[in-house]
């Protein structure tokens, strides 16, 4: 176990629902993990900001607005533009089958979905953290293949 | 060593601030090493606190506070760091570090090239700042952030480690926090070089501020400053912010902090032993005493 990660949640947009994003730092915390969370309606700008200050090797994205296909390869966007392109990015929430593919190519590395159990979201975390260039910036196609 | 990387965070690439300080949090960096070799630039000493521990019982309105303080600092040109202190699960190791949340002023683009804010788990420390953010506020200063606040995990009444770390310890009290008696107890307040009264916006802060005061009085050496400020109204913060930046050290309490560092460097001295985790296994099966265990770890 790679433990002692540090790991930034986030709540990019106007998306008030936290449960997910809570349950998911709570399981990081349990397995020995330093979780950031930075609470609600968080812009990319921010985020990447806080992942820089932070010094986190993962970034969690939680959205249940739909507004994932704009929010989401913007932070990875900006986490490139900031030299941050080693930063593991994982996402979370509502996000169709159909909109995946898109965010796997934006730098996404897993899309966790309603129903995903929380081991599995930990077995991603170990698998990536021992890869070598699976980083946003990477050119790489591997990503988790998530149950749900 | 990479000099590279610890140069260009003293030349204010932030990431590379950030890397640093996790090199000297998990122990692969040294700040003595760091010291010796990086091109440090030479800062004039203000001959003021360089770092300051805000701390007090969970839910006083510590992180509110500091927020607003920090606009005010980072507003008039000052660099200000804050760390910010969260417990580690003395289980799994983990921490949830939320003190961000309440945090907005880092996120205002007027300001944000003045603030800088890292979030810091306990560890294995049982203290309520763990040792090792002496050494990083020592590289924030080479970093050029003249001032690093600590905001330190809530702490009741008889915490007081962060004396072991900070030039100035600042109280944060709540109103209508018991009785007069309270107020008269030994612990953290006697180590106090300020006291602010938060949430004067709602009844008995003003009666706790004057116990605080009457008890101070009663006892030796400089009186500290007692505050009343409303986080939530923003009364009374701007005057806390101007004493506190220039608050002097009330000299009470020299060998109380020398009591503390002492015993925070022979802690961490217990908890780096390599012997450590063999020892707990020796303990917990009964077939080794504490004296016993005492003598192995640090007893030379």
């Amino acid at each position: 176990m790679g433990s002692n990660l540090r790991i930034v949640i986030a709540k990019p947009g106007l998306d008030g629902h936290d449960r997910g994003a809570k349950v998911v730092a709570r399981t990081l915390r349990d397995a020995g993990h330093e979780v950031i969370y930075t609470g609600l309606r968080r812009t990319a700008k921010q985020i990447v900001e806080t992942v820089r200050d932070e010094d986190a090797r993962f970034l969690g994205l939680s959205s249940l607005s739909g507004a994932h296909n704009h929010l989401f390869p913007r932070v990875c966007e900006l986490l490139i533009e900031e030299g941050l392109s080693d930063v593991i990015v994982f996402g979370g929430g509502i996000i169709p089958e159909d909109d995946r593919p898109a965010l796997f190519s934006s730098g996404i590395k897993a899309i966790f979905g309603p129903g995903t159990p929380t081991n599995e979201i930990l077995e991603f975390i170990d698998t990536a953290s021992s890869m070598d260039d699976v980083g946003v910036g990477a050119k790489t196609d591997w990503h988790w293949q998530s149950t749900a | 060593m990479n000099l590279g990387l610890i140069n260009d965070a003293i030349n204010g690439d932030r990431r590379s601030l950030a890397r640093t300080l996790s090199g000297i949090e998990n122990g692969t960096l040294n700040i003595m090493e760091i010291q010796q070799n990086a091109d440090i630039p030479h800062r004039i000493d203000s001959g003021n606190w360089k770092s300051l521990a805000i701390t007090g019982a969970p839910g006083v309105g510590k992180s509110c506070l500091i927020d607003k303080l920090l606009s005010i600092w980072a507003g008039s040109g000052i660099k200000i760091a804050l760390l910010a202190i969260d417990p580690s699960s003395p289980r799994t190791g983990g921490a949830l570090l939320g003190d961000r949340v309440r945090i907005t002023s880092v996120d205002d683009d007027s300001l944000k090239e003045n603030i800088y804010i890292r979030s810091i788990a306990t560890r294995k420390s049982s203290g309520n700042v763990p040792l090792i953010v002496a050494d990083m506020v020592e590289f924030l200063h080479m970093a050029g952030w003249e001032r690093v606040v600590i905001e330190t995990v809530g702490s009741g009444q008889s915490e007081v480690r962060c004396a072991a770390i900070a030039d100035r310890i600042v109280v944060v009290e709540g109103p209508a926090r018991g009785d007069g008696v309270q107020a008269e107890k030994a612990g953290l307040l006697e180590l106090a070089d300020a006291v602010i009264v938060n949430k004067s916006d709602l009844k008995g802060a003003e009666k706790h501020a004057e116990e605080l005061l009457e008890s101070f009085e009663l006892g030796l050496g400089d009186v500290p400053p007692v505050m009343l400020t409303s986080a939530l109204n923003e009364t009374g913060i701007s005057e806390a912010a101007d004493a506190l930046l220039d608050l002097p050290d009330t000299g009470r309490s020299v060998r109380a902090r020398w009591r503390e560092r002492l015993l925070a460097h022979y802690e961490r001295k217990i908890l780096e032993s390599p012997d450590l985790e063999e020892i707990l296994s020796l303990l917990a099966v009964g077939s080794i005493s504490v004296d016993e265990a005492i003598n192995t770890l640090g007893g030379q």
